[in-house]
């Protein structure tokens, strides 16, 4: 569904995505998970359109998307939320969401309908009239899912929606995305709740420096030296099998 | 619609129709034809800035298209009025496609985009006092022939029920974006541009709309104005004051809200007035007071009028 | 030869007139340039200024260069109190509400010197108004050589000012990062009241170096504001140099504009380079960094 091949992007001199492949089929849940700063964030705006990528190639359904701006990504059914929440903060949920669904509804009705039957999903129900900006972190997380849920997207891509979460509220919303999926959605998240991760995905992408350094199922992963290193730093992978033997 | 709006509506209505015929003097009626004018004015300014937020400071530029487009066709080249008035219009229009295309193009926002209309209405009323063509420094004067192919009209009943239909235009086309995708679309973009291009909207496209609507309700405005003076000037017609005018009202009124910009007018208009009567035509009192009124509001009542009303009704 | 006989006392005119508006636009550069405040009442602010100097001088007879050293500290602190006591309290400290403000206040301005000043044109006698100073190519009238030399000094001031002392970091770190500044430890409301009261300090000299060759009336300020805003951003936002180096641009500019296009259209010139630079080079030409 989604592929990616030898997409780079610099800033200034800074190398933030190096010639990373990436290949997603329809249905899965995938993860991407990586240290603060391997780019993760920079290689979910390549593929949503939000920064025109140096180098590569994003197919998606595929046809090529890369350098197509945000809305048309959209509109071929490809959604992004982001990390940093960002709620229409004047309007109240149902409008939030409605934004989304008049994506495949022109009528305002059919939209605010539509936004009902969403929040319902998501578990947002009684929270219909609420304005977005009094809502806690949690909510606004649930919105940001929401809203991107209403466009009907075939892909849908997560960044970070579990950040700020208690343990409760994750499990709520692992169980919102799993049902997400259910409905027939293929989702790339972003996401740093590792228990959420080895539940969730099927397929775990592991960036580094800009690079993909792993590929593989969580469990396998979850074992991989490379991996413990680049989060624990140099030498960690070692001291901890040492400190098992 | 709930059945107590209904009856709202439908007495507003009948009191604006009797309103003329109700009010003794001359001066009165003068008074409501300016106030709806400029009602009509800051609704049109509504539209981007309210609705798109996209504050122009430069919606003169608009209404002298109007004015002048109208002036110069039936002066120059013989229009009559008729069709001289949907013409301008329509130039008022491809002037706002022309500033919001190369603006909105640029990613111009925030206060950059008030400057850069700012200096469009400024250029313009060098440009229309600096030839010939358009009155130089002199202004144009409509000749008078009062007969309804020139719109002009013996009676200023007939002006009083062009400036509220117009008011009545700028309500509808309000009512039309609250409840439209394109006017769902255009509020996202006014609460987060990045957010609403997520989910799939053209960003460029629907502030190009809505500049485009914006313009062509202000040249509209600018076009009543030429037919009800008879005159124009650049100064009066591309000068900041009429600017400052469209967004004052929508600001005291309540910005992105339907009838802000009308209560705004009124609140205003009334409040000069209200001066006048109490000390005496003093030049600049009233405006003293407008400029209070604008500070004071940003400091307490930052919703406007509208946002104050229906804040007492949730307390209520 | 002809040519040049008319283009170069044209652009000394220009770099006089230049210096004018770069003198008003340095406070502004403060005060747009490094906080980012639209200040619409700026050229209120001015017209208050030459009034004020004005009276100074009809009143009780102290030359306008004099009164540089009352206007200035009293416009600082007219300064100081509009931003605290005014503009931040009613914009709620939000960028896109503060130009609703500055507006509001220069239409009080404008209108409270309109009610009690009228409308007329005033002018002060000064013995030194007409001597000129003889540069062979052109003769240029002292006042206009003496604004000339103080914007350069004014310039040169403000950036060592910037550049050297804690309140001038303290001015750049608020600009840079508001919240981070206000963690530090720095008193967010007292440095944009400080940088306010000294951009409005600026408009006061401005005032009393103009007045010996101008005018004015309660209008006076409208002229200026755009040219300002103009000067601002061809210079690059908050660039001291390229304010100085920006209004002696625009007043060249609009001189040689004036003597080609004629005298009506002088001043398209500088409206036409001011979109052109906010649409395709909104950090200035001399401001390299992106903002």
């Amino acid at each position: 569904m989604l592929e990616v091949r030898g997409l780079t992007h610099r800033f200034g001199g800074l190398v933030a995505v190096s010639e990373v492949d990436l290949d997603l089929p329809q249905g899965r849940i995938a993860a991407l998970i990586g240290p603060n700063g391997a780019g993760k964030t920079t290689l979910f705006a390549a593929i949503a359109g939000f920064l025109r990528p140096e180098r590569g190639q994003i197919r998606f359904e595929g046809r090529d998307i890369a350098g197509l701006p945000p809305h048309e990504i959209c509109r071929l059914g490809m959604t992004r939320t982001f990390q940093i929440v960002q709620p229409f903060a004047g309007l109240s949920v149902r409008e939030n969401i409605a934004v989304g669904a008049h994506l495949h509804h022109r009528d305002r009705g059919a939209a605010l309908d539509r936004a009902a039957a969403i929040a319902e999903r998501v578990g947002m129900a009684a929270l219909l009239d609420r304005p977005a900006a009094t809502l806690p972190v949690a909510g606004r997380k649930r919105l940001e899912l929401a809203r991107a849920l209403a466009t009907e997207p075939r892909l849908l891509l997560l960044d970070e929606v579990m950040a700020g979460l208690n343990p409760t509220e994750i499990n709520d919303i692992v169980a919102t995305i799993r049902a997400i999926r259910e409905g027939g959605v293929t989702v790339l998240m972003i996401e740093h709740v590792m228990q959420a991760v080895m539940s969730l995905a099927e397929d775990v992408y592991v960036l580094n420096q800009g690079r993909i350094i792993a590929h593989g199922a969580p469990s396998a992963i979850a074992a991989d030296a490379k991996v413990i290193e680049a989060y624990l730093g140099h030498g960690a992978a070692a001291r901890l099998a040492g400190a098992a033997a | 619609m709930n059945p107590r709006l209904v009856v709202l509506w439908t007495v507003g209505l009948l009191v604006a129709l009797a309103l003329p015929h109700a009010v003794a003097s001359n001066a009165w009626l003068n008074f409501w034809i300016n106030t709806l004018m400029f009602a009509a004015l800051g609704i049109a300014w509504n539209v981007l800035g309210g609705y798109g937020g996209q504050s122009s400071f430069g919606h003169a530029v608009f209404f002298g298209t109007g004015a002048y487009g109208t002036a110069v066709l039936q002066i120059k080249l013989g229009v009559p009025a008729l069709l001289a008035a949907p013409a301008a219009i329509g130039l008022g229009a491809l002037v706002g496609l022309f500033i919001g295309g190369v603006s909105f193009r640029y990613g111009l926002r925030g206060s950059y985009f008030a400057l850069v209309t700012l200096a469009f209405a400024e250029v313009f009323r060098i440009l229309v006092s600096s030839f010939a063509f358009t009155g130089a420094g002199f202004g144009m004067l409509i000749p008078l022939d009062q007969r309804p192919i020139n719109l002009q009209f013996p009676s200023r009943f007939a002006f009083y029920y062009a400036a509220l239909a117009l008011v009545g235009i700028g309500l509808a086309a309000s009512a039309m974006i609250e409840r439209s995708r394109f006017g769902a679309y255009l509020v996202a973009i006014r609460e987060n541009e990045e957010a609403a291009k997520a989910l799939g909207i053209d960003v460029f496209r629907i502030k190009l709309g809505a500049i485009v609507l914006s313009a062509a309700l202000a040249a509209a405005v600018g076009v009543f104005y030429a037919q009800y003076l008879l005159f124009v000037d650049a100064g009066s017609a591309f000068g900041p004051a009429i600017s400052v005018e469209a967004l004052l009202g929508p600001i005291v009124g309540g910005a992105g809200t339907m009838l802000g910009p009308l209560l705004g007018a009124i609140a205003l208009h009334g409040l000069g007035e209200a001066a006048k009567a109490a000390m005496g035509p003093q030049p600049g009192l009233n405006l003293i007071l407008q400029g209070l009124l604008l500070i004071l509001m940003l400091r307490f009542l930052p919703e406007g009028l509208i946002g104050a009303i229906r804040r007492w009704r949730g307390h209520a | 030869m002809g040519e040049l006989g008319i283009v170069v006392p044209a652009v000394l005119a220009g770099l006089t007139t230049g210096a004018i508006y770069a003198l008003v636009a340095l406070g502004l550069t403060l005060i747009y340039g490094v906080l980012h405040i639209i200040n619409f009442a700026h050229g209120s602010l001015l017209m208050l200024a030459l009034y004020a100097a004005f009276f100074l001088k009809t009143l009780w007879g102290i030359d306008p260069y004099a009164a540089v050293f009352v206007l200035g500290p009293a416009f600082f602190a007219l300064g100081y109190v509009l931003q605290r006591g005014v503009i931040w309290p009613a914009s709620h400290g939000q960028d896109s509400m503060i130009l609703m403000v500055t507006l509001g206040l220069s239409i009080v301005i404008d209108n409270l010197a309109l009610a009690l000043w009228t409308s007329s044109t005033r002018t002060v006698d000064l013995p030194y108004a007409f001597a000129v100073i003889d540069l062979k190519l052109a003769l240029i009238p002292l006042p206009r050589a003496v604004a000339f030399v103080a914007a350069l000094a004014a310039a040169g001031l403000l950036w060592l000012f910037l550049a050297r002392t804690d309140l001038g970091r303290a001015i750049r770190a608020v600009a840079k990062e508001r919240l981070g500044a206000q963690l530090v430890g720095i008193d967010v409301r007292h440095v944009y009241a400080m940088c306010f009261g000294l951009g409005t300090a600026c408009v006061a000299v401005a005032a009393c170096l103009l007045l010996p060759t101008f005018y004015v009336t309660p209008q006076v300020g409208h002229a200026f504001v755009l040219v300002a805003f103009t000067t601002v951003v061809l210079g690059g936002m908050g660039s001291m140099e390229g304010a100085l180096i920006g209004g002696l641009v625009l007043g060249v500019v609009e001189t040689l504009c004036g003597l080609f296009l004629g005298e009506s259209l002088g001043q398209i010139g500088i409206f036409a380079i001011f979109i052109l630079i906010l649409l395709f080079r909104p950090t200035g030409l001399f401001g390299g960094k992106s903002a």
